[in-house]
């Protein structure tokens, strides 16, 4: 049956479309001269043939030597046994049915008729009586089942030409790889003419310096120098190799523990940039799923470290802890598979960009109640605030292995420069093979480490650097309290004093060349460095503009009445121009 | 390409299957241990999920002793190691006093500036004393002192750009100013084997990254032509800008970019061309400028140039110097100068401290000795030293029957390994004989490929590296990591000719 139904319909392609047989292709021929049949058994659909009981007994009849085949539906067949070759013309609709297949056919037309009648084969639907639904049904099957064999339309593709991208390439303009300066661009800041410490050389004149976070006055200290020259000629200035690969240098390794000892943690990791710590760090702890919520008022290190570690920030208010709450709370609750997942809070002990410190006690107990990790930026706070400058942990009395990673750049009161991480052991072995900046950068220059060594000896040994510094930062606060136009807007133990106008101007791009006035004028012509903060296009964070001093223990009692006698008449003056 | 033989491959299959599963069978048993003595993470999730860290303790654990090892010493040709020891099978590792005189193959001091030098150590003291150590203030602030500025212009002059500006660490300069150049709507074609900083640079700006086959012109083109064409993702606007970045020499490879190709396809298609010399600013190049001076591109065509000052000039910090663009509009010129609005806008120059005043002076003195400005023909013989150095050994090792990858000129040149039981092999025994090699697996680079990494500095001298070359061929022996037949040895060769004749 189904070779008879795949042959004629073979036949029929062959000879319809006038073309040669395919692979697919099947063919009956009736020859009515010899009357033998002929198959041509181009395809794999000859087996079926081959294997039906019908034909089997007919092919088998006759065996041909050989079948050749000429243009269109002309075949050559050489017969063995034959004297003759003969040709043979296929011709649709003169095929004989032979008894065999008569047979079948009557069979199978007896057990359609059979099938049409039988009691089950009829149903009535909506009154309408129907013969045969089964093979109705079936016929919709076959129906449905090619429908659906066949694959869906789908508009043709059509790919650009090399000519037509060669146009657009043409086309494209890029933009420039600058936008154009704005005026405002132009100008350079000052140049030191020598150390930045507590006081310094600008144009050829002494100033007070109030621009360099030197907040132990550590800047020029002897024996911060004798220490760095002798390891400068032992080892040289730069490392020359990551931590990895050669790059370790036995003071790397005294330096980490002198930080861990000192702080009283178990082990720290140096890094070779302060700004670097931040981005180092948080995105080798947090990862894609993660859960950091963070003051919106960090620096531009951590906002970095953050967007790199591709986790789901959330900001609270600046230092306000009611909205860490809130937002702590709706975490917890929403999020189902809190638990499991990675959760920090990310704080900077005194704000670089406010000069407000974090309120530590309060933080611990929601961490603790929330059951979120804690990694504190004391950048600004180490050295600087507790009774041996221990950093916030001290001040708020609150012991160090309840933060569980505490960053710090020591370009600050170490005078050095890098940054370390201190924390758990975990917490530290973690970030040597994990964390980027450390893996893959060149270490610490070893001079540096043996800086912040000495500094941190000369800060254990002398306690009262940062009494004086807590009294120089009272003396400017006393100093400045009757200050008119500007407000300080920092905690006042924080040795970053930070003044924001008292009323804006309304836009941010005056409210700055305003407070670049003061701050021009100031080093002009009273002698007094001071630097209005500054904002790249990719800090994210929203405080407001104002003049930052950074108060040293180096300071005289002289030089700070200086500072603030200079901005008493400063101020009002260049404001008073302003209107 | 790199062409593993079959055998090797599946060697390297099977070892790195076995480290996987006897680690997991630990990790197992680990598991059962943690649950008896219950859990101490109180509510916290544990700070490395899962698998996370299972690399570091099942796999990088085992061979710790081969990496991080401390030295006591200046990173010179040969320096101090402190040898360290380990009660509790490679887990933790503590220094011990003992220190041995091991022949440096691993540090990047190409020009041998490492080490106190007689020019500019008594500078860098000089500068300790008049600036100190640090300046604890960006630049932008009060971190500019007259020594920084000095330094930008000394930069920019020996790059050969109208202007420059140092950063503080090599790092941040990249993963700080890629985001200042290009954001959203930017396309970033990155060359497949960047180094980390690049990447993440490029991941912090925001734009689209598209990664080109390593050091391959005519796939960059394909992706450029492909990408201009369709525009940006879903919106398929046209892309704001195209930044091209590739490295001068590569720190894994050894290889030297294939510059002039890229820059004239850049050219082609309008779109900038960012490139790192980080290893390969004063190490290559006739008077050490580089690539560009190597390959004669001219640095004009480059847009931005980076590189760092850790490696040649044995110093920290980086730089990024740019060209001054003026363009006339209808109204007036407008002038476009990179380096002035990074000043204004890179985080890096705003909120990170200012280079260390002795570093400063390292570089700017290190520059002097290449110039020849000190007064003597010292820079131009290190140059000299550093090429010849670096082409002895590569042939050298060739002719060994290593298979050694890079090009010719360049001071990185790495051994392949391949089988991962190769890597702390080869570091130790080649320690054994006092030479320190660099030994990189898996994930600095792919899983199939470790290998060890010689990077030669002007600083060896021959019999250094006869010596270290003896050692290593011994160990290779021994390892087992010749791939190649050995080139036989001339006198052999000589002798042959005398028997046929």
């Amino acid at each position: 049956m189904v070779a008879l139904f795949l042959g004629s319909h073979a036949l029929y392609n062959f000879d319809q479309r006038k073309r040669k047989p395919t692979p697919t292709h099947l063919a009956f021929v009736y020859s009515p001269l010899q009357n033998f049949q002929l198959e041509l058994f181009l395809s794999p659909v000859f087996v079926i043939a081959y294997f039906s009981p019908v034909h089997r007994g007919l092919y088998n009849q006759r065996c041909y030597s050989s079948v050749t085949l000429f243009e269109d539906s002309v075949l050559h067949v050489n017969v063995e046994g034959a004297d003759t070759e003969a040709l043979y013309v296929c011709t649709p609709g003169k095929v004989p049915i032979m008894e065999s297949v008569t047979d079948v056919l009557q069979a199978a037309i007896d057990w359609a008729s059979l099938a049409f009648e039988a009691p089950f084969a009829r149903a009535d639907v909506f009154g309408v009586h129907i013969g045969g639904h089964l093979f109705v049904e079936g016929l919709l099957f076959v129906v449905i089942f090619y429908l659906l064999s066949q694959k869906s339309y789908k508009p043709p593709k059509r790919p650009l030409t090399d000519k037509e991208i060669d146009e657009l390439c043409d086309e494209w303009t890029p933009e420039p790889l600058i936008p154009v300066l704005p005026e405002e661009m132009q100008c350079e800041p000052p140049q030191l003419e020598s150390a930045a410490g507590p006081h310094t050389i600008i144009s050829g004149k002494e100033v007070v310096n109030l621009a360099s976070a030197n907040y132990l006055g550590l800047l020029g200290h002897k024996k911060l120098l004798d220490s760095c020259t002798s390891s400068l000629e032992k080892y040289g200035v730069g490392s020359c190799g990551p931590r990895g690969f050669y790059g370790t240098i036995d003071v790397h390794l005294d330096c980490e523990a002198r930080i861990a000892k000192f702080l009283g943690t178990p082990d720290s990791i140096l890094y070779s940039y302060g700004l670097s710590t931040n981005f180092s760090a948080i995105p080798a702890f947090s990862k894609k799923g993660d859960i950091i919520v963070v003051d919106e008022g960090v620096h531009w290190g951590i906002q970095n470290g953050l967007h790199l570690s591709r986790s789901t920030i959330v900001y609270f208010k600046h230092n306000d802890m009611a909205s860490l709450q809130r937002i702590l709370e709706k975490i917890t609750v929403e999020k189902k598979r809190a638990k499991e997942i990675r959760r920090y809070i990310v704080i900077e002990a005194v704000y670089q960009n406010s000069g407000q410190i974090a309120p530590l006690d309060e933080i611990i107990i929601l961490k603790e109640k929330y059951r979120f990790r804690l990694l504190m930026d004391e950048s600004n706070s180490f050295g600087v605030l507790g009774h041996s400058g221990r950093g916030l942990t001290e001040y708020y009395g609150v012991p160090i292995e309840k933060i569980d990673i505490v960053t710090a750049a020591m370009g600050h009161s170490l005078a050095a420069e890098g940054g370390f991480c201190t924390g758990s052991a975990r917490v530290i072995d973690h970030q040597r093979l994990s964390s980027s900046g450390y893996v893959f950068s060149a270490s610490l220059p070893p001079y540096l480490a043996s800086a912040a060594i000495s500094a941190i000896d000369v800060l254990e040994e002398n306690p009262n650097l940062i009494t004086k510094l807590k009294e120089n930062v009272a003396l400017l606060w006393a100093g400045l309290s009757g200050l008119h136009g500007l407000k300080i807007v920092s905690n006042p133990h924080s040795p970053i004093v930070f003044l924001k106008l008292k009323d804006s101007t309304g836009s941010l791009k005056s409210d700055l060349q305003l407070l670049e006035d003061i701050a021009d004028q100031l080093l002009r012509e009273h002698n007094v460095f001071v630097v209005v903060s500054k904002r790249s296009t990719l800090d994210k964070c929203p405080l407001p503009v104002g003049i930052r001093l950074f108060v040293s223990a180096g300071h005289s009692q002289a030089d700070l009445e200086k500072v603030c006698e200079s901005l008493n008449s400063v101020v009002p003056s260049v404001l008073n121009n302003r209107r | 390409m790199i062409t593993i033989p079959y055998l090797t491959a599946l060697t390297t299959y099977f070892s790195y299957g076995l480290l996987f599963a006897f680690g997991q069978l630990r990790d197992f048993f680990r598991r059962i241990i943690d649950w008896w003595n219950s859990s101490n993470l109180q509510g916290y999730a544990p700070i490395c999920l899962g698998l996370e860290d299972f690399y570091i303790r099942r796999l990088y654990l085992r061979i710790q002793d081969c990496f991080g090892r401390p030295i006591a010493s200046a990173p010179d040709a040969w320096f101090d190691l402190v040898e360290r020891y380990s009660n509790d099978h490679n887990k933790t590792l503590k220094r011990t006093e003992k220190l041995s005189r091991c022949l440096n193959l691993g540090s990047y001091n190409y020009l041998g500036f490492a080490a106190a030098d007689e020019y500019c150590t008594p500078r860098a003291i000089e500068a300790l004393k008049r600036f100190s150590s640090s300046t604890c203030s960006p630049r932008v602030d009060g971190g500019t002192t007259t020594l920084h500025s000095e330094l930008d212009d000394c930069v920019a002059k020996f790059v050969g750009k109208p202007a420059a500006l140092v950063f503080g660490m090599g790092y941040v300069t990249n993963s700080a100013i890629i985001p200042v150049l290009i954001g959203k709507g930017g396309l970033i074609i990155s060359d497949s084997l960047n180094h980390s900083s690049l990447v993440n640079g490029a991941r912090g700006s925001g734009a689209t990254i598209i990664v080109f086959q390593h050091n391959t012109p005519s796939h960059l083109e394909k992706v450029l032509r492909e990408h201009i064409a369709e525009g940006q993702p879903r919106t398929h606007r046209p892309w704001k800008k195209i930044i091209v970045v590739v490295e001068g020499i590569y720190s894994m490879e050894g290889e030297l970019c294939k510059l002039p190709e890229i820059v004239a396809i850049c050219k082609k298609y309008k779109a900038y061309l960012y490139l790192d010399e980080a290893h390969s600013i004063g190490a290559v190049g006739k008077t050490g400028r580089g690539v560009c001076e190597l390959l004669g591109v001219d640095t004009a065509d480059v847009d931005i140039m980076m590189g760092t000052f850790t490696k040649s000039f044995g110093s920290c910090g980086g730089y990024i110097a740019g060209s001054k663009l003026t363009m006339n509009t209808s109204k007036s010129i407008l002038l476009q100068e990179l380096i002035q609005y990074l000043k204004y806008t890179c985080p890096a120059h705003l909120y990170g401290t200012a280079i260390s005043p002795p570093a400063a002076q390292q570089i700017l003195s290190a520059i002097q000795v290449l110039l020849g400005e000190d007064g003597s023909i010292r820079g131009a013989q290190k140059l000299a030293r550093i090429r010849e150095n670096s082409n002895f050994f590569r042939s050298e090792l060739q002719k060994m029957g290593f298979e050694v990858l890079g090009d010719n000129d360049s001071p990185v040149m790495p051994i392949m390994l391949y089988n991962p039981s190769k890597i702390p092999a080869f570091s130790r025994e080649c320690l054994k004989q006092n030479v320190a090699v660099v030994v990189v697996g898996f994930p600095a680079t792919p899983l199939l490929l470790s290998r060890a990494r010689i990077c030669i500095s002007a600083s060896h001298t021959t019999e250094d590296l006869v010596r270290a070359l003896e050692v290593i061929s011994k160990v290779g022996d021994l390892v087992g990591i010749k791939y190649f037949p050995a080139e036989p040895k001339k006198e052999e060769q000589e002798d042959r000719t005398v028997k046929l004749d």
